[in-house]
């Protein structure tokens, strides 16, 4: 096993702790991460508490367990919707190409302009924050790195003999896209998918940190960072854990895309 | 290259119009009355309607944008609902502050990630390479909000060597410019890397090599200079993740900058304020991708010609 494979399948591996973590949530955790126990608060690392107690008493392993569910949900959800606009909105504008191509690339491009979180935090601003809004928020901009990569496939998917066969004995537009180019685009729409998990965990918890994302009620790894801001000399755990949990998983996320960049990167093999 | 540059302007024109446009329809995304939200439902009914007529949001939508449109060309946004001071005014009183953390954040990151990248190239595939490539893939996993506050926790609580907040000399600007900086560092050394790997396998390094240059200036002369192109670029299109990065660094550290500027701004729901650093956040950072472009080409002639 080579260096690079071996990174991925620790990518791949971390991937799955935390997916069966946050799946069996009411299993592992401890506590009931949103039980107050007020004679408990700011309690140490202990047998009792692995990770500590946050100023409202709860368990933080508790909370950093139940905190997967959210990061992992609110990712996958964005991902999805992004993933699937993106590839709709890429495939319509590389197959028919012309003027319909010209315009939505375009707009494409003035969405591209915006910076995304910036955009993210405006919109949650103004529709006021709750999972949904947050959800929207970073689709807005999510969708249109898919489009363009997908659009930059089609063009050179598109001239290659086999579609252009397909084409000529007659098969209609949806059946090339979906049969003979779609299948394409699995590896790279892959990578990016998990570097696109990899950034949205971080925007997700970094609205959140601001308080503009997961209600502060959620046990969600950002809203523990925000809280634990305010003990952070008395009550250091509060903050180590949760972090430690965020970048574990964008690493394993950032591990698996690096290593199937390289392993589908023909140059390189 | 005035040719290039006038093509890449021209392309720039509908990118701004739209930003405009996005940022004009923002505060008509409110749920409800945005009136309502910003001065809550026991103001006056007075009070209320002397802010609507302010603001110009009891007059139909196709003449507010006109209107909004107009105002922009002389860089009036309207004023804060608290300060009552221009945002223009507000927004350029706090820009130096985060373009020097900005412009500090991209230097450390240059610092770090270059010198490193061309250190792991050179040695691929050693222990120091290997070492320096797990170490750039966590910097990159790791956020800001996080880093912030250990970087406190242990320079500025424990240590005592740094101050935790706010502007000063060059030792307040340490630890936020490197909690800003890190994942761009992460992303330089990377790029750096793959880069002069790349450049290592030409024709002319090999040339290089076998007149007998030494390696010093063969990597240093001949590849980092050819290395280095996509770092203008990358460098330029990071700027934009900085420029919005600052708002959780500026937080964390109590920086009086945009970031914190635009923070409070939310949470009062200051909505001309929040349109204005939208605005002029987003104006930058098309502004900056521009001349990234321009640099790029000035940089390389086959870009300008193409």
């Amino acid at each position: 096993m080579t260096k690079k494979n071996l990174l991925m399948y620790i990518g791949i591996g971390i991937i799955l702790v935390m997916f069966f973590t946050a799946i069996f949530a009411p299993i592992l955790a401890p506590y009931n991460p949103r039980e107050i126990s007020l004679p408990d608060r700011f309690m140490s690392p202990s047998s009792a508490h692995w990770f500590g107690s946050d100023n409202d008493g709860s368990d933080v392993l508790s909370k950093v367990i139940y905190g997967a569910r959210i990061s992992i949900s609110v990712a996958f959800t964005v991902v999805t919707i992004s993933l699937f606009i993106g590839l709709t909105v890429g495939s319509i504008a590389g197959y028919f190409g012309g003027t319909l191509d010209q315009t939505i690339m375009r707009f494409i491009d003035m969405l591209y302009a915006f910076p995304g979180f910036l955009l993210a935090i405006a919109l949650v601003a103004v529709l006021g924050p709750s999972i949904q809004n947050l959800i929207f928020a970073m689709c807005v901009t999510g969708w249109t790195g898919y489009a363009r990569l997908v659009r930059g496939e089609f063009l050179h998917l598109k001239t290659r003999e086999y579609v252009q066969s397909a084409i000529s004995l007659g098969a209609n537009p949806l059946r090339v896209i979906m049969v003979h180019i779609w299948p394409n685009l699995t590896g790279p729409l892959v990578v990016q998918a998990s570097f696109g998990m990899a950034a949205t965990i971080i925007s997700e918890s970094s609205l959140s940190f601001l308080g503009l994302g997961t209600p502060p009620t959620e046990p969600s790894w950002g809203g523990l960072l925000n809280a634990g801001r305010k003990f952070l000399v008395e009550a250091p755990f509060i903050s180590i854990f949760p972090g430690l949990a965020i970048i574990l998983l964008v690493l394993g996320f950032n591990l698996f895309g690096d290593g199937l960049r390289d392993r589908l990167d023909p140059k390189k093999n | 290259m005035i040719d290039f540059i006038v093509r890449r302007l021209l392309l720039t024109l509908p990118v701004v119009f739209g930003v405009v446009t996005l940022t004009f329809l923002l505060i008509h995304l409110v749920p409800g009355d945005p009136i309502d939200i910003m001065l809550g439902e026991q103001a006056s009914v007075q009070d209320k309607d002397s802010l609507r007529a302010d603001l110009g949001l009891d007059r139909p939508l196709g003449e507010q944008y006109a209107v909004y449109l107009k105002n922009l060309t002389r860089l009036d946004l309207g004023r804060s609902l608290l300060s009552k001071r221009p945002v223009t005014e507000e927004f350029f009183n706090r820009f130096p502050a985060t373009a020097e953390l900005t412009f500090a954040a991209i230097l450390i990151s240059l610092v770090i990630g270059i010198p490193l990248g061309v250190f792991a190239a050179i040695r691929q595939y050693s222990w120091a390479d290997n070492l320096i490539s797990v170490g750039g893939l966590l910097g990159m996993s790791m956020p800001g909000f996080w880093l912030g506050p250990m970087l406190i926790l242990i320079f500025a609580v424990h240590l005592n060597w740094l101050p935790v907040s706010e502007r000063g000399g060059i030792e307040h600007l340490i630890l936020p410019a490197f909690s800003l900086g890190l994942a761009l560092s992460a992303i330089l050394m990377r790029m750096t890397r793959a880069s002069m790997l790349e450049v290592k396998k030409e024709d002319y390094i090999r040339t290089a090599q076998s007149k007998g240059l030494s390696p010093r200036v063969v990597y240093f002369k001949h590849a980092l200079r050819n290395a280095l192109m996509p770092i203008i670029t990358i460098v330029g299109l990071q700027f934009g993740a900085l420029l919005t990065g600052t708002i959780i660094t500026e937080t964390i550290f109590d920086w009086p900058g945009i970031g914190t500027l635009f923070y409070s701004a939310i949470q009062q729901r200051n909505y001309p304020l929040v349109q204005g650093c939208v605005l002029f956040i987003s104006l930058t950072y098309v502004f900056v991708n521009l001349l990234t472009d321009i640099a790029y080409a000035v940089a390389n002639p086959k870009v300008r010609l193409s």
